[in-house]
């Protein structure tokens, strides 16, 4: 399993890429894997404000329905619009394709509170 | 093998669009024998393309076909955990077809329906006898519009307090309805860990007064009684709140404990489950639901009462919340259910609570040492174990397809969320001890067979009629209506 050293990680499973004054955020390879094969994808609209550790969107997998937390609060200023269409990007490429929104972010100190990859991936193995 | 496992004639049967010939009819109209009308066209509809056309015997045979592939608690055991599968004794049916019943139109006044109106004023009585509510509501018409009513009759009683309470707390271990019908009631959904079962320090951590109620299934969903339930009723009482049980488990408790008793304020019945009327495809629901005297006046109208001279639906109730469904019940399957009552009496009731949860250990002590059993404590009617032990990549998936190659439906699978890889059964006190035993043996050897042959899994099931089906494909690309190709 895969969790690249540039992006920070939520308890969640999401991640957060950031890139100057915008993030990227999508869920990690430890949660597609958990999920097994998405089938339907339900994202926010540009212009939505999204709340730190409430819900924004929705993945559904053949095995479950969950929400996805946003890390962070700000406004949704762009959605990954190829995911509806494709959902299977999330398993197949969930850092690249599987984006989900990009954000700005309200305060990016908020980005502090996350995890780094290996302090999310000693988390998980304790899960 | 079990002897009812799937082989050698299976009838296959196309779709009905493509034994279509044209031209094919089944049936005459008669001779026109009033004046001829020419209707509006606006009013006709096109030539349908591609409609079947088809001789009676072509029809019956269809159908008669496909009527084959069902499955049910007629056919076999049916161990789903959460549904309480139990068998549905014909009696209920000899009874619910009695002319006076079958017959009786909805809209009949009620001094010409009184038989019909005492039946369920009785079921009224003895389910809250049963359950320890003061009142009760016989409308709503499956367990998740039960859900709705009780979640309503919550809201309506904050706001006649003058409450502004906007979130629901909702245990991990509840069942998957819950949540949405607290969000579909616009409340705020605030989750809750247990660690099996809730703790009070939880509920009290995340009791403020912004909270309206908490919804508990009890026993839960790991099939565990919650221990707590009367402390954590008068904590969220003394907090101003109100406590919803989903009775969707209530064949654990049936005659042992009533949760009226408790503390609850709101319980939803599913008839369909403990009270052995049909279930899902077989017939339509019933979820009645008991509530405290507080909340008696929000109870959905009509309501029955019992009067000098007979028994009468009251509308006239001006802080009900309204009105769920055209009439007043499901009857036919109140019929059916009252039956079921009267069969039984107190006493063979509490036997059967007592035979589902014998059943349950008995599947758990036999499976303990081939599956993984991940909460050690004592369950009640259905027992949850995981697919964490077993080796060769093999998974809960292929457990319940290779059940099929044994001739058994699988159990709920992948459900409770806190088990990963769940398999969750339900055995009811309907199974004999042979049943349980062939089902157990069927789920021993597959255990086996994932260390000696794990392909045997991986390829499952080989006698059912389709092999495995790719589910992926089907969510992702649903065709969902027939087309001329």
């Amino acid at each position: 399993m895969d969790f690249p050293e540039e992006l920070k990680y939520t308890e969640d499973h999401e991640w957060v890429l950031s890139e100057g004054d915008l993030v990227s955020i999508g869920i990690s390879d430890f949660a597609q894997d958990q999920l097994g094969d998405v089938v339907f994808v339900e994202l926010p609209e540009v212009g939505d404000k999204v709340e730190i550790s409430k819900a924004f969107g929705v993945v559904e997998s053949v095995k479950a329905v969950s929400d996805i937390y946003a890390p962070l609060a700000g406004e949704v200023v762009e959605v990954n619009s190829d995911l509806p269409d494709s959902p299977e990007s999330i398993n197949t490429s969930p850092y690249e394709d599987g984006w989900m929104i990009r954000i700005k972010p309200d305060d990016m100190a908020e980005l502090d509170g996350l995890m780094d990859a290996s302090a999310y991936q000693a988390f998980i193995e304790q899960e | 093998m079990s002897a009812i496992g799937s082989k050698g004639l299976i009838l296959n049967e196309k779709l009905i669009f493509e034994r279509s010939t044209a031209g094919r009819c089944g049936y005459d109209l008669p001779l026109l024998d009033v004046p001829s009308v020419e209707p509006d066209r606006s009013l006709l509809r096109d030539e349908i393309e591609g409609f079947p056309e088809l001789s009676e015997v072509d029809v019956v045979r269809h159908y008669t076909r496909l009527s084959t592939w069902n499955y049910g608690v007629d056919s076999g055991f049916y161990p789903l955990g959460s549904c309480t599968m139990k068998y549905n004794p014909k009696i209920n049916e000899v009874v619910a077809r009695l002319p006076g019943f079958a017959h009786l139109h909805p809209a009949t006044p009620d001094h010409l329906s009184q038989g019909a109106l005492q039946l369920m004023y009785d079921l009224q009585q003895a389910l809250c006898e049963i359950s320890g509510f003061p009142a009760l509501t016989l409308q709503p018409s499956a367990g998740a519009q039960g859900e709705f009513a009780g979640m309503l009759m919550i809201h309506a009683w904050h706001q006649a307090q003058g409450n502004k309470r906007h979130k629901v707390l909702i245990p991990d271990t509840a069942h998957g309805t819950n949540p949405a019908t607290a969000a579909l009631c616009g409340y705020d959904v605030v989750p809750i860990a247990s660690d099996g079962v809730l703790s009070i320090e939880a509920v009290a951590a995340a009791m403020d007064d912004s909270v309206a109620a908490l919804m508990i299934t009890n026993p839960n969903t790991l099939g565990l009684f919650e221990p707590n339930i009367r402390e954590i009723c008068e904590l969220v009482h003394s907090r101003g709140g109100l406590v919803y049980c989903d009775g969707a488990n209530l064949n654990a408790l049936l005659g042992i404990c009533r949760p009226g008793d408790l503390g609850i304020d709101v319980m939803h019945f599913n008839l369909h489950k403990t009270f052995a009327t049909p279930h899902g495809g077989g017939g339509p629901g019933a979820g009645p639901v008991g509530v405290s005297a507080a909340l008696e006046p929000f109870l959905p109208v009509p309501v029955i009462m019992k009067e000098e001279d007979g028994y009468r639906l009251v509308a006239d109730r001006p802080l009900s919340i309204g009105q769920l469904r055209t009439y007043a019940s499901q009857f036919g399957i109140l019929v059916r259910a009252y039956a079921y009552l009267l069969s039984m009496g107190p006493q063979d009731l509490k036997r059967a609570t007592e035979l589902a949860v014998l059943n349950a250990n008995y599947i758990r002590a036999r499976l303990e040492g081939s599956y993984h059993l991940p909460y050690k404590q004592r369950s009640l009617h259905e027992v949850i174990f995981s697919d964490a032990d077993l080796p060769n990549d093999c998974h809960t998936l292929d457990v319940a397809k290779r059940l099929l190659d044994y001739g058994f439906h699988p159990p709920t699978i992948y459900f409770p969320l806190v088990v990963q890889g769940a398999l969750m059964i339900e055995p009811t006190e309907t199974e004999s001890k042979q049943e349980l035993d062939e089902f157990c043996d069927a789920l021993i050897a597959i255990a086996e067979e994932a260390k000696s042959s794990p392909h045997l899994l991986h390829e499952a099931p080989v006698n059912a009629r389709t092999r495995r089906l790719d589910e992926t494909l089907a969510a992702r690309n649903p065709r969902l209506r027939w087309e001329k190709s």
